[in-house]
């Protein structure tokens, strides 16, 4: 099997988590988490706040330490564990096939350096020497997003939140990853932005046939772009199924309230 | 002449061992920015604490010692050194390039050729050449371990996008053999190549930060670039005005308030011995300057 079958194939999982807990001290972060991601496919994981979401999704994405468990990924030498790879190895895979998007843009984001910088700089950590090229893969990648190419040398801080989002998640996949995190990827952007940010988002994914880890307490971004759900509460998974099954016929008590929290307009 | 109170070269044998312990682990791994204990020197930081250190820590009592400042011998900060050594270590001093065993700079590389044996000390103000993008120590470090180094050319190619080339004109960071991304502190890129293959010791010294790196002879040195906007090292478009040569690096000295001005060699024991050899420049007059 070559390897473009083998990220092709939906027989092997692109992402295994099993057992994977983080304590802080007696308290628990998140506990006993395990769920396989296949190629191509969005998990939402949903909670309110304090429920471990983003201590897990910092453990995935090797931020954080786990105390227990394995994070394995394929790799394009096979799958490998990422909790016991070495540093440098574990960094270089999140700079190429991982990407990970900030609720804030201002923690992804290099706010001193110009929007087409921000592209680069992951081209260039590759080993990118080439300033045509990588202006051009800049200004191609501006225009996915939505960012006019006369906006290519001026800096984030000139940006609206919405457009700075945009750039983070340009900045992200210019290297074309296989795997992206994203954290509350629409927090703090009004309604009409989010909706175009998320319309961006879900072509961005089907057209690249990205598979992305979502964490978000915002239902209706799951709703749009996730196939599956995860529902945590208190550091544990309380439910997990397809999207649309979680949310319309929630079985576990916790969910139930939650999709009966949201507000109906 | 030495000034009794002081032990040789004015540090005590101790900081001075370690110090070397520094140097020579530097030596051992070329680029590596190495921490020391830096010592509180006589003069404020910022004026070759750094420096000072490392060449008190190299010198014996048969050296012949050059202090240059920006290229010029007799500036304020290449006297003032000059001096203190001559009181704490009674050792020779020169101007002459050629005839020092050690050379302390500060923001130049020498004119004429070094050879084997010479030793050349830079001061460093931030040794750290990805201060400026990463503010954090830990992950600068986590970088170098890595080799992480594609943010120097975020640096670069910020550069090209606003200025249409590469604007750095000092301080321009280079990568030493192939592998540690290095500051070389605030030379002009116009000494960049010369740091490269050099037969002599490169010591650099930062006090303030307490770092100590060094370039072995005969070290490969090369300035970071594009494929398409490869390292130039510049200079200004001119002849020395005194001694007319055309390839030295040039200071550019305003002379009146009605736009006149003249460029003349930083380097001024350069610029020197050229005239003492019957070179003659757009403004110099051959007898007058050779008989200063």
């Amino acid at each position: 099997m070559t390897m473009m079958d083998r990220k092709l194939d939906a027989e092997h999982p692109l992402f295994q988590v099993q057992g994977l807990s983080k304590y802080y001290g007696s308290r628990i972060g998140c506990a006993d988490v395990s769920f396989d991601l296949y190629p191509g496919e969005v998990l939402g994981i949903v909670g309110e706040s304090g429920s471990g979401k983003s201590t897990l999704l910092s453990c995935l994405a090797g931020h954080l330490t786990p105390d227990t468990g394995r994070v394995i990924f394929d790799t394009a030498v096979g799958p490998r564990d990422t909790v016991i790879m070495a540093e440098a190895e574990r960094r270089r895979m999140a700079r190429t096939d991982w990407a990970f998007v900030h609720q804030n843009p201002r923690d992804g984001l290099r706010m001193g350096v110009s929007a087409g910088g921000n592209v680069g700089e992951r081209l260039m950590a590759i080993g990118a020497r080439h300033y045509g090229e990588i202006r051009g893969q800049a200004i191609d990648w501006l225009g996915r997003v939505e960012i006019a190419a006369d906006r290519i040398d001026d800096r984030p801080s000139a940006f609206s939140g919405g457009m700075q989002q945009r750039l983070q998640i340009a900045r992200n996949l210019v290297t074309a990853p296989r795997l992206v995190f994203m954290d509350e990827p629409t927090g703090g952007l009004d309604v009409s932005v989010q909706a175009r940010l998320l319309d961006l988002l879900r072509g961005l994914v089907r057209d690249l046939g990205l598979s992305a880890i979502i964490v978000t307490h915002d239902l209706a971004v799951v709703r749009l772009l996730a196939d599956r759900l995860m529902v945590m509460k208190d550091g544990r998974v309380v439910e997990q199924g397809l999207t649309d099954q979680v949310l319309d016929d929630p079985q576990h008590a916790y969910t139930q309230l939650l999709v009966s929290s949201v507000l109906q307009v | 002449m030495t000034d009794q109170a002081y032990n040789f070269a004015y540090l005590d044998e101790q900081t001075k061992r370690m110090i070397r312990r520094a140097i020579l682990k530097g030596i051992a791994v070329p680029g590596y920015q190495v921490p020391f204990a830096s010592r509180e020197m006589p003069m404020p930081y910022g004026w070759g604490t750094g420096g000072v250190q490392v060449t008190a820590a190299c010198l014996t009592p048969v050296d012949v010692l050059k202090v240059i400042d920006q290229g010029a011998d007799d500036t304020t900060n290449a006297v003032s050194i000059r001096k203190f050594f001559q009181r704490t270590a009674g050792i020779a001093v020169t101007e002459a390039t050629q005839e020092a065993t050690i050379i302390q700079t500060r923001h130049r590389i020498p004119e004429t050729s070094l050879t084997t044996g010479q030793i050349l000390v830079y001061q460093v103000p931030i040794p750290e050449p990805l201060r400026f993008l990463e503010p954090r120590e830990t992950e600068t470090r986590k970088m170098h371990e890595l080799e992480e180094y594609g943010l120097m050319h975020v640096k670069l190619y910020e550069d090209i996008a606003r200025h249409g080339t590469i604007a750095t004109s000092y301080d321009y960071p280079v990568k030493v053999e192939g592998r540690y991304v290095m500051d070389p502190s605030p030379i002009p890129k116009f000494d960049n190549p010369k740091l490269s293959d050099s037969p002599a010791i490169q010591l650099f010294g930062a006090g303030r930060e307490q770092r100590i790196y060094a370039l072995p002879p005969y070290t490969n040195v090369v300035s970071l670039d594009f494929d398409d906007h490869p390292f130039q090292p510049s200079k200004a478009p001119h002849d020395c005005d005194l001694c007319g040569a055309a390839d030295s690096y040039l200071d550019e000295v305003i002379t009146d308030d009605q736009g006149g001005r003249m460029f003349v060699c930083s380097d001024t024991d350069f610029c020197r011995s050229r005239r003492a050899a019957g070179h003659v420049g757009r403004l110099g007059s051959a007898a007058v300057e050779a008989s200063e």
